[in-house]
């Protein structure tokens, strides 16, 4: 393209301090600083420094609504010597661990399933999706109701099949509580992991398969050694947020149980709530926050690594 | 794997398990649906048989319009996701433009950092929040929401804008640069127009956790003509130990339904947005 008259309007309209301050903004490292500043100091006042303040807070006797003063860790060591903090440790390794696996399994089935040749796939595809995309707590109040001690539906449809009334408790007891928020957790991010392994199946050529077959490989032949292999990034990187927002899950424990019956089903998102905001100990509250930070920091790690590797 | 042919190997590899997970996925909103509809003495009665609506009643859903403050909440809830989208896709791109096509001292830290508060999950933060919040006497208005909403939407609407960003071609934009066109000019009027599907993805998504989020509504949010619907319906519809499962199934429902017609619209882009992270990345 030739240049035109327009090509050169900053020169010729002003050449005073204007047209300089225009050059500066059109070198690429200013243009690039000017539009990040903006968003980046809105991360920096909205989540820099709360999370600056949380740890200046644990560090304090801080009861809502008075100054604080300084501890030093006293807060940790109280956590240390607090039975229920381990108690809440272990029910939040058990609840992520047992809902990823579950996740992971459930969803590569899903995608497996999925990844076939069937009529109406789109539409069926967007209904596996609900359980996410709709408000968790709405469907959690949902789950509450076919879990209730007198009219749970479970407990009808055991009864019509021979077992014997009134069926068991499902938010009642520690185990079976524990039990049901796994089995929920997993139905509400099941799709997530479903939906996006069936995008990473769909990225694998199908001339491997159809090659490994012609050399006379089985399916399941096929599934370990093409499948499973390249679909492993995505597997890992799904894993990897699953993790995260499993291990610092909020809504469903404090809609369903509230943490009980006696702690059994405590997580750390829900025991901080408890002692800062039901109890109003914002100090200990938040040193019991800060002690989700080393595990979250390992799996940030980990996904630092994996950035770094590819 | 299943070594099936023919119609029975189909049956067990498609039929049978995909019947399981869309019965598995849609039975909680089918009791969602048949609990709002049911009068109060067939929901509480242990002899009727439940799996089915026997004398279907319409009072639940009168009830929560005219007694409750759902009305109020819904339109609260649709005010914070629309402007808190907004202000993040805003920010989100403004992030992602220069990490994607330009290079500049610092652009590899502010990458990362990005990412990493991405994963910053929000019980790390309420707490320090709720105190801030305090302080800015912003407690109890739509304000704090929509301030705080987006410190979990800008992180990955940039992270999933990068990705759109990028696959523009450089040529377009040497083109636009030679015929005068500023960078603002470049960016405003031949990049981010081609980027439309990107903004959708972003918008669609943050949209849907907007409506979803419930952590800091539930802690900001105390007087019941702020709530939103999921902090409404799980304050109000529960009264001490009452719970008022007509009317919550039937909040439950109507407060599903917007997220659920706005999604459907924007299906594809919403898997294009969830997927993009893990399969493009």
């Amino acid at each position: 393209m030739s240049v035109r008259a327009a090509a050169l309007p900053v020169p010729l309209l002003r050449p005073g301090g204007g047209a300089a301050f225009r050059r500066w903004t059109e070198r690429e490292s200013v243009f690039s600083w000017l539009m990040i500043v903006p968003p980046l100091l809105f991360l920096m006042a909205l989540v820099g420094y709360p999370f600056v303040y949380g740890i200046w807070l644990s560090l304090q006797d801080r009861p809502v609504a008075h100054a604080g003063t300084f501890v030093g860790l006293r807060n940790f060591v109280t956590n240390a010597h607090d039975p229920v903090f381990w108690q809440v440790a272990r029910n939040t390794f058990v609840y992520t661990f047992c809902a990823t696996v579950l996740k992971a399994v459930g969803g590569l089935g899903m995608a497996l399933v999925m990844n076939q040749v069937f009529p109406a796939k789109n539409i069926i595809r967007a209904i596996m999706l609900l359980p996410f995309i709709v408000p968790t707590v709405l469907s959690t109040v949902a789950w509450m109701w076919i879990l209730d001690p007198s009219f749970s539906v479970v407990n009808w449809a055991m009864f019509q099949m021979g077992f014997p009334k009134p069926g068991p408790a499902w938010l009642g007891n520690p185990y079976l509580a524990m039990f049901s928020l796994i089995m929920i957790n997993t139905w509400r991010g099941l799709p997530f992991y479903g939906i996006t392994l069936l995008a990473g199946l769909q990225t694998i050529p199908p001339d491997l398969h159809e090659a490994a077959v012609i050399d006379g490989a089985g399916s399941w032949a096929r599934f370990r050694y093409i499948t499973l292999p390249l679909l492993m990034p995505v597997i890992f990187i799904v894993t990897l947020f699953s993790v995260i927002f499993t291990f610092s899950d909020f809504q469903l424990v404090y809609v369903l149980t509230r943490g009980g019956p006696a702690n059994a089903t405590h997580l750390f998102a829900t025991y901080a709530f408890d002692i800062a905001m039901s109890a109003g100990q914002f100090g200990l509250g938040a040193s019991v926050a800060l002690a989700m930070l080393p595990a979250l920091a390992v799996v940030i790690m980990g996904l630092a690594f994996y950035m770094r590797s590819r | 794997m299943v070594h099936g042919h023919g119609r029975f190997g189909k049956a067990i590899r498609l039929w049978i398990p995909l019947g399981f997970f869309l019965i598995v996925t849609l039975f909680p909103f089918y009791w969602m649906a048949i609990t709002s509809l049911k009068p109060n003495a067939e929901l509480y009665s242990t002899k009727v048989m439940p799996l089915i609506v026997h004398h279907p009643t319409l009072k639940h859903y009168v009830d929560l319009l005219t007694e409750t403050s759902f009305l109020e909440w819904t339109w609260n809830t649709s005010i914070v996701a629309v402007v808190s989208t907004a202000i993040s896709l805003l920010l989100g791109s403004m992030l992602a433009y220069p990490l994607a096509r330009m290079r500049f001292p610092g652009g590899a830290l502010i990458a990362f950092t990005v990412a990493a508060t991405y994963l910053v999950p929000q019980p790390l933060l309420f707490i320090p929040l709720a105190d801030i919040i305090n302080r800015l006497n912003l407690g109890n208005t739509l304000t704090s929401v929509i301030l705080t909403y987006p410190t979990m939407l800008i992180p990955f609407c940039a992270w999933l804008l990068m990705g759109y960003f990028k696959t523009v071609p450089r040529d377009l934009e040497d083109a636009a640069r030679i015929d005068g066109a500023t960078r603002w000019q470049t960016m405003v009027k031949v990049i981010l127009p081609l980027c439309t599907p990107g903004f959708i993805s972003a918008g669609i998504f943050a949209f849907t956790l907007a409506q979803n989020e419930f952590l800091y509504a539930l802690i900001f949010l105390t007087n019941t003509d702020v709530r939103t619907v999921p902090v409404g319906a799980i304050t109000e519809l529960v009264r001490g130990d009452v719970f008022y499962w007509g009317q919550l199934m039937a909040a439950a429902l109507l407060g599903s339904i917007p997220v659920a017609i706005v999604y459907s619209f924007f299906v594809e882009h919403y898997v294009s947005g969830l997927t993009s992270g893990s399969v493009k990345a």
